[in-house]
């Protein structure tokens, strides 16, 4: 079977080849002979991705059926590893996440092939340009990281195990959320390349592209959010995110193409930023690559590069490829991206895009900025230096805590101009609720100006508070004016609005989750730890909670064997939950692990939930008792329950809106803010 | 001399007895500057943790880390003077963020320079687009009729639609 793997992978190597240079030559050519060839580089592409599906099939065939005669297999599997870890053993080393990345590639060119009948020219031109990075990833898979090498002497009884770390439930849904979202970028890039390419009419390229990169950035979104709660549930030091460099380069293809998502309404709607919206899409398709060569290429170290190598080479290849052919289409073609419009005011939505751009751009250098520093610092001084949390959270929290507010402004701005009356009327109220939320925070021991986290908190919270209020003053708004003319409650009204234009709602709806993600992360300055060694009926204090340790002990299975913790939990005297941190140590791997245990609050605290975090630490040799360490983290479940909004405001943003319902009666003047369009 | 009490001088020292109080609030903490320092600084043990995160089953450096830090502030020593003592034991990387000393402070300058910068060409590009001049009409403009005005109609519906 390994054979036929290595001959699958070949063999999609020659489709993917053909389909580029067919698909290549037949647009170039022209004329009727040369669709017939267009049309068979499409169904080469299709091939392509059979090729593929057959090859990563074989290597997970090769990792259910224990067969360690396969390198990849020996050194990420193992005979007791559980089935649903032998699946993710696809993308757990190198050559399997590269291989994956292909197929999913693959499998999102499928998709476009399938559906070529929507602009048969400009998909034509977006199939060949995939084909092309398809060819890039095959080429790597062929001579660079072959997921079929063979075990060199002897035949192992037994594989070296996967990696402890990966060895989580999430990890069977995280890393392929996140290549979704790194791998899907490739699509509006091959459209929008593409359109530069054939200098395509009008603007029916970006609707389709930025349905594609709405659905990608969705999954990208919840790859990033995955491997923050898989950080926070595995790693056991009780945080979700330590701006490490495999964390950072998953967030900056995430905000240049948040930034895209914003700046293409500008070029639907008015015709303007072209130039710039071509060039963030090229950029969040090179930063997706880049990331990938950061993580990869072994040029910074990381806790989360579970596959280093030497491929590193073959990506700063294929990025200054990729980078010449952008400059040379584009310094070719750039007339036809010029701006419809002119901007004719300050204060308008335009303008709050532009300033919503800048931001996201500026984050993504800081987050660049800080990853590549050590690299620079070596190079220039000859000393290594360290780039961490207390560097991003200074110098991204302000960045952030700007976009926030342009959140909560942007979206009551009107297209062209905005009069200062409409701001007043539009801002008064939830400036004033946001406020109140401040003095309430200073009044309940929130020192601002004791410590710059307690600052950057508070300010989190106001802003939050203000884009939520935003939200909801749009939804009630909108919702009156249907109400009135059409006589329903205004629950029901503000549902009708949001079937009207659901990429709009859609949007607020997602904003709204970026607000409940920030409360949950403000609430990081006020967590608290302790740790001490527990004997049975030991006791630790931790904020309103004591912790009892009942027992410990330790078990045995196939795959590991581990120690833990019974911890009863009460508090106010009253027993709330049992916990059992645990340590696993992994037989196949000779890897330990921490399990930690996490309990929210919801039923004590509600809104003001934390979660009891409690780490397995170890066993003290002298006396033979465990070390439990306990975090009480506020507010963290807020950062999961803001996803999940995220989500559900990304997948209403992409449901066509329905028909326009004509009202009774003509619009009062006072209705004009209700259009004021996305 | 009698000075007339006016509602706004009555608020002002209203506010500033209020925050004068919430500052007196905020009283010390003895372990604040263990908790400070021990997030200035990172593990060595290759985990890539802050020191005081760092939950490395069997971490050979952090413990003792920690308790060389302890030992430090104990001995009174400054907050530089105990890094500069850790760099000197563990090496440059040991400090969790650039100092600001040297060239490190081009990785604290840099991204409030570039956000300045984008910030400043922005408002030029922004006054460059305003004042855009709009081509004068020519005499005996005709009105729009037939697709031209559906055209305009279905833009002003694009951008003006709920």
């Amino acid at each position: 079977m390994p054979q036929v793997g290595s001959y699958a992978l070949l063999l999609a190597l020659a489709l993917s080849g053909y389909s580029f240079l067919a698909g290549l030559i037949g647009l170039a050519r022209g004329g009727p002979g040369s669709e017939r060839m267009v049309e068979t580089a499409r169904r080469a592409g299709i091939a392509a991705f059979a090729s593929v599906l057959l090859a990563a099939a074989i290597l997970v065939l090769a990792a259910f059926q224990d067969n360690f005669s396969l390198a990849y297999i020996f050194h990420h599997s193992n005979r007791d590893l559980p089935a649903p870890y032998k699946f993710a053993v696809l993308w757990s080393g190198q050559e399997g996440s590269l291989l994956f990345w292909s197929l999913l590639l693959a499998s999102y060119g499928l998709v476009l092939r399938l559906r070529h009948k929507t602009d048969p020219r400009l998909f034509a031109y977006a199939s060949a340009i995939i084909a092309a990075v398809q060819v890039f990833f095959l080429l790597l898979l062929n001579f660079a990281a072959h997921p079929f090498a063979i075990v060199q002497g002897s035949l192992p009884q037994d594989g070296n195990g996967l990696n402890p770390l990966l060895q989580y439930p999430e990890m069977v849904i995280h890393p392929p959320m996140l290549y979704l979202g790194y791998v899907g970028f490739t699509v509006p890039f091959a459209f929008a390349l593409g359109a530069l390419v054939m200098r395509y009419p009008g603007e029916k390229w970006i609707q389709i592209t930025r349905r594609w990169t709405m659905v990608t950035w969705g999954f990208l979104t919840c790859g990033v959010f995955l491997g923050a709660h898989w950080a926070y549930s595995v790693l056991g030091w009780g945080g979700y995110w330590g701006w490490d460099p495999v964390e950072n380069a998953s967030l900056m293809p995430w905000l240049t193409g948040t930034a895209f998502l914003h700046s293409v309404m500008m070029q639907e709607k008015r015709g303007m930023l072209k130039m710039w919206n071509m060039w963030l899409i090229f950029a969040t398709f090179g930063l997706s690559i880049f990331g990938t060569f950061l993580t990869r290429s072994g040029v910074i170290s990381s806790v989360h590069a579970f596959a280093q190598s030497s491929i590193g080479n073959w990506f700063i290849t294929f990025l200054a490829v990729i980078f010449a052919v952008c400059v040379l289409f584009f310094v070719k073609n750039r007339s036809h991206l010029q701006s419809e419009h002119k901007l004719e005011a300050l204060v308008s939505r335009e303008s709050s895009f532009l300033f919503n751009n800048l931001l996201f751009l500026m984050a993504c250098f800081t987050v660049l900025w800080g990853t590549l520093f050590p690299i620079l610092s070596e190079w220039v001084q000859g000393t290594k230096v360290t780039v961490g949390p207390p560097f991003f959270n200074n110098v991204a929290i302000p960045v952030a805590l700007l976009l926030l507010l342009l959140t909560a402004v942007g979206p009551l701005l009107a297209w062209r101009k905005t009069s200062l009356e409409s701001l007043k009327r539009n801002f008064l109220w939830p400036s004033i609720g946001a406020l109140a939320v401040g003095v309430v925070m200073i009044v309940f021991g929130v020192r601002p100006w004791k410590e710059v986290g307690y600052f950057f908190s508070l300010m989190a919270a106001v802003l939050a508070t203000l884009v939520t209020l935003t939200v909801v003053s749009e939804f009630v708004r909108g919702g009156r004016v249907i109400a009135r003319h059409s006589g329903q409650n205004l629950f029901a009204s503000m549902v009708h609005l949001w079937h009207r234009n659901t990429r709009r709602y859609g949007g607020y709806i997602v904003h709204f989750g970026v607000a409940v993600v920030v409360i949950g992360i403000l609430g990081t300055p006020f967590n608290k730890e302790a740790e001490k060694e527990m004997g049975f009926g030991d006791q630790m204090t931790l904020g309103p909670y004591t912790l009892v340790c009942q027992s410990y002990t330790q078990e045995d299975n196939p795959n590991y064997s581990n120690e833990w913790a019974i911890i009863n939990v009460f508090r106010g005297g009253k027993q709330v939950t049992t916990m059992y941190p645990e340590r696993r140590f992994y037989k196949a791997s000779q890897q330990t692990q921490t399990m930690p245990r996490i309990y929210p609050s919801i039923k004590e605290d509600l809104f003001l939930v934390r979660d009891l975090y409690l780490v397995y630490e170890g066993i003290n040799q002298d006396t033979g008792r465990p070390i439990i360490k306990a975090h009480l983290n506020p507010l963290v479940p807020w950062i999961w329950t803001g996803l999940l909004i995220m989500i559900f405001g990304t997948v209403t943003a992409l449901i066509p809106n329905a028909a326009s319902v004509r009202v009774p009666a003509p619009a009062r003047a006072e209705a004009a803010p209700v259009g004021a369009g996305d | 001399m009698f000075v007339a009490r006016t509602p706004i001088r009555r608020t002002g020292q209203a506010a500033l007895l209020f925050l004068s109080v919430l500052l007196l609030l905020g009283a010390g903490d003895s372990g604040a500057r263990f908790n400070d320092l021990g997030h200035r600084m990172m593990c060595v043990c290759g985990c890539k943790q802050i020191l005081l995160e760092c939950n490395h089953v069997g971490c050979a450096y952090s413990d003792r880390m920690r308790g060389e830090l302890l030992a430090s502030l104990d001995r009174g020593d400054s907050d530089d003077l105990t890094l500069q003592a850790f760099v000197q034991k563990y090496g440059t990387t040991v400090i969790a963020a650039p100092t600001n000393k040297g060239f490190d402070r081009v990785a604290w300058i840099m991204p409030f320079v570039a956000l300045a910068l984008g910030f400043v060409a922005l408002v030029v590009i922004v006054r460059a687009w305003k004042n855009r001049p709009v081509p004068a009409l020519a005499d005996g403009v005709r009105p729009l009729r037939g697709p031209e005005l559906e055209r305009f109609r279905d833009q002003a519906q694009k951008e003006t639609q709920l």
